[in-house]
């Protein structure tokens, strides 16, 4: 992937930002960064677009001088780049003039004030004295007949941590307030000066259900450092896992959603067709979530004819079971009526924010990295992107199955072309100091890796900008008016995961 | 696999009076622990036939089944969490990042293990771990039930378990 790097001042970065805008590009996402290692004086922000079709990214990058370390906010152009500035501010203490809401986000409350863990001088074991002086302030909506409802961190069933404030008239929510990073564990300043093949661990480690996502982009951006070709088997294999990846999440999801109304035939259909796929993975990989199958330079294990055979087999048998059960869930009334016009996602809205994924497709913003800026084998296979208009809880679960309808597609004929030959070639050393960009579709939407070398084949830096990251600040806006109960149901049909986006 | 079925169900009965009650906490997991745990109640393992059934009040538990490694902004409410289930408190570590940190280990921002905060009683490494482990884990826990003792009873010494399952 060819990428252009446009160096400007801090005082150029927003007219920078919007040129690449109205060129079409696509915010993905703001990597900051502390570059005194570099000699560079001291830090780096830089604002990562996409040009879709064109299989490029333009980089707007800028240096924040430690003596002044500002930088005007593109936030009021951008509403997408908010929480990238916000984390910044967190983590590196550079702050962005202008920004609407620079409250803590990545850590919370009870970290001091003028601490900043991710600049290089701060060690990576150093903790802090947790201060529960200062309280969250977020905007409150006030008035007769106005109750606050709190929930979380801990919620009832066995899911992850977050925690929301609705704001209530009656069962109607007028605002909704979320608060998240409860699971922030330090993964970036972990990898800073580990070894980049060790890296790739941790990379499968961000999020347990985006495994392979995780790692591909991992890999790809060491790869883009590095120039290293993939072999074509690898490519094809890299493809497989990434399907078979997407297919036990979206099968996962679809009964999932029916867990958000109740509805025990889809509740446990979509779980044991979920738990058939990922013994399929146990099965082929030796791992029930793909851990351990993508390698530097191609993959970690051949993958033989007759595993090859028994994948056809198992997915012709789950993909007719789900286009039955489908079938029967979206004939019951109960179900519709329930999923219609729930957390409604306006095209405008997703657009906006720059959503990606199952989310945005079934808000008619049509983007998929798959086609848009292919990797692997993806060029050279035949596919669809479906995309819906509605955007309320119904599109988002028609939208899952008409992706798992795809992925079987992809997995037939990656499996009816199998290229022979290697499937791993070693990566060599990589230039110090150097930085790439990996970007995949995972079930959730784009991950993108921003990985940046150190000495010695080690990691300088890493940024990870997941899916759910992107789509987050978009689900507390598909809130009000709708009633609490149906809170829990739209959450799950975004199916946003809280590790990769706390990481 | 079946041999620790039939273990468990006879040994809830036994100590819990058919039913033992979990309430599980993601101190700051990868999901990956949770997707086994959640794992468990589909129709494939469908635990809930042995009488065992996941709570949403640690009040109501008897048992409590900890993903995670803690994060610094989780461990509040872990605590709280804690503090509010039922003695003897059994406290399950599902996962490398619960039993020891796992990659993430000890950071600014995470504690790297249960063990740092509470006495676990059973520790249950995998990344993540298969719902049989998961399940074994389980069984292990009750049958060191009896170590545990009640405050109120006794000294209040818990068993600091390090038997790897």
């Amino acid at each position: 992937m060819k990428t252009t790097r446009v160096i400007v001042g801090p005082q150029e970065l927003l007219n920078a930002c919007c040129t690449v805008i109205n060129d079409h590009g696509r915010f993905i996402t703001m990597v900051a960064s502390d570059e005194c290692g570099m000699g560079i004086d001291r830090f780096v922000v830089r604002y990562i677009f996409a040009h879709d079709g064109k299989s490029m990214l333009t980089v707007v990058e800028s240096v924040v001088p430690e003596s002044d370390p500002t930088y005007p906010s593109v936030s009021s152009m951008i509403p997408a780049a908010s929480w990238a500035e916000r984390e910044a501010h967190d983590l590196f203490g550079i702050f962005p003039i202008g920004h609407p809401d620079l409250r803590p986000l990545v850590l919370h409350e009870h970290w001091p004030e003028g601490v900043y863990p991710l600049r290089k001088d701060y060690a990576l074991t150093e903790k802090q004295e947790q201060d529960f002086s200062r309280s969250w302030s977020y905007p409150k909506v006030e008035g007769e007949g106005v109750f606050e409802v709190p929930v979380g961190p801990i919620h009832a069933g066995v899911i992850e941590p977050g925690h929301f404030r609705f704001q209530v008239m009656g069962d109607s929510v007028l605002h909704l307030e979320a608060k998240l990073f409860y699971t922030h564990r330090g993964i970036e300043k972990r990898s800073e000066g580990m070894p980049v093949e060790k890296g790739l661990y941790l990379a499968e480690r961000i999020c347990g259900v985006c495994s392979v996502s995780h790692a591909l982009s991992y890999v790809q951006a060491i790869e883009n450092i590095s120039g290293t070709e993939v072999p074509e088997r690898a490519t094809f294999l890299r493809v497989l896992f990434a399907e078979m990846e997407r297919l036990y999440n979206h099968v996962g999801d679809i009964g999932n959603m029916c867990a958000g109304i109740g509805y025990a035939y889809g509740i446990n259909h979509g779980a044991r067709l979920k738990e058939q796929l990922m013994q399929m993975n146990d099965f082929v990989i030796g791992h029930r979530f793909l851990r351990g199958s993508i390698a530097l330079g191609g993959i970690t294990e051949n993958i033989t004819e007759e595993k090859l055979m028994f994948i056809e087999v198992t997915l012709q048998q789950v993909q007719k079971d789900l286009n039955e059960i489908v079938g029967q869930i979206l004939s019951h009334d109960t179900v519709v009526n329930r999923f219609s016009n729930a957390g409604v996602l306006s095209e405008q809205i997703a657009r906006e924010l720059f959503t990606v994924g199952p989310t945005a497709r079934a808000s008619n913003y049509d983007v998929d990295v798959r086609r848009d800026l292919p990797y692997a084998a993806y060029s050279q296979l035949a596919f669809d992107v479906p995309t819906l208009t509605q955007g309320d809880v119904l599109a988002r679960f028609k939208q899952r199955f008409l992706e798992a309808r795809q992925s079987f597609q992809i997995i037939e004929q990656v499996i009816k072309n199998m290229p022979k030959g290697d499937i791993c070639v070693p990566i060599g050393d990589l230039h110090p100091y150097s930085f790439g960009i990996g970007i995949t579709e995972s079930p959730r939407g784009e991950n993108l890796h921003f990985v940046m070398t150190g000495e010695n084949n080690t990691i300088y830096r890493y940024r990870v900008r997941s899916a759910p990251y992107a789509n987050w600040p978009a689900v507390p806006l598909c809130v009000p008016g709708n009633i609490i109960p149906d809170f829990p149901l739209i959450n799950k049909s975004f199916e946003l995961c809280y590790a990769c986006c706390d990481r | 696999m079946i041999e620790i079925e039939e273990k468990l169900s006879s040994r809830i009965k036994q100590c819990f009076g058919r039913s033992l009650h979990i309430r599980h906490v993601d101190s700051g997991s990868c999901n990956g622990c949770e997707f086994e745990t959640t794992a468990l109640m589909n129709p494939v393992y469908d635990i809930q036939r042995f009488g065992i059934d996941f709570v949403a009040s640690p009040r109501h538990a008897d048992m409590l089944l900890v993903t995670g490694g803690v994060t610094r902004n989780l461990e509040e409410a872990l605590r709280k969490t804690y503090e509010a289930v039922a003695h003897p408190k059994m406290l399950v570590a599902i996962g490398a990042c619960a039993c020891v940190g796992g990659m993430i280990g000890s950071t600014y921002a995470n504690l790297g293990g249960v063990d740092k905060i509470f006495p676990v009683s059973v520790y249950v490494p995998g990344c993540p771990p298969r719902p049989q482990a998961i399940l074994e884990g389980i069984l292990h826990a009750i049958e060191r039930s009896h170590e545990l003792e009640s405050p109120r009873k006794g000294n209040g010494a818990y068993a600091t378990g390090t038997s790897n399952v």
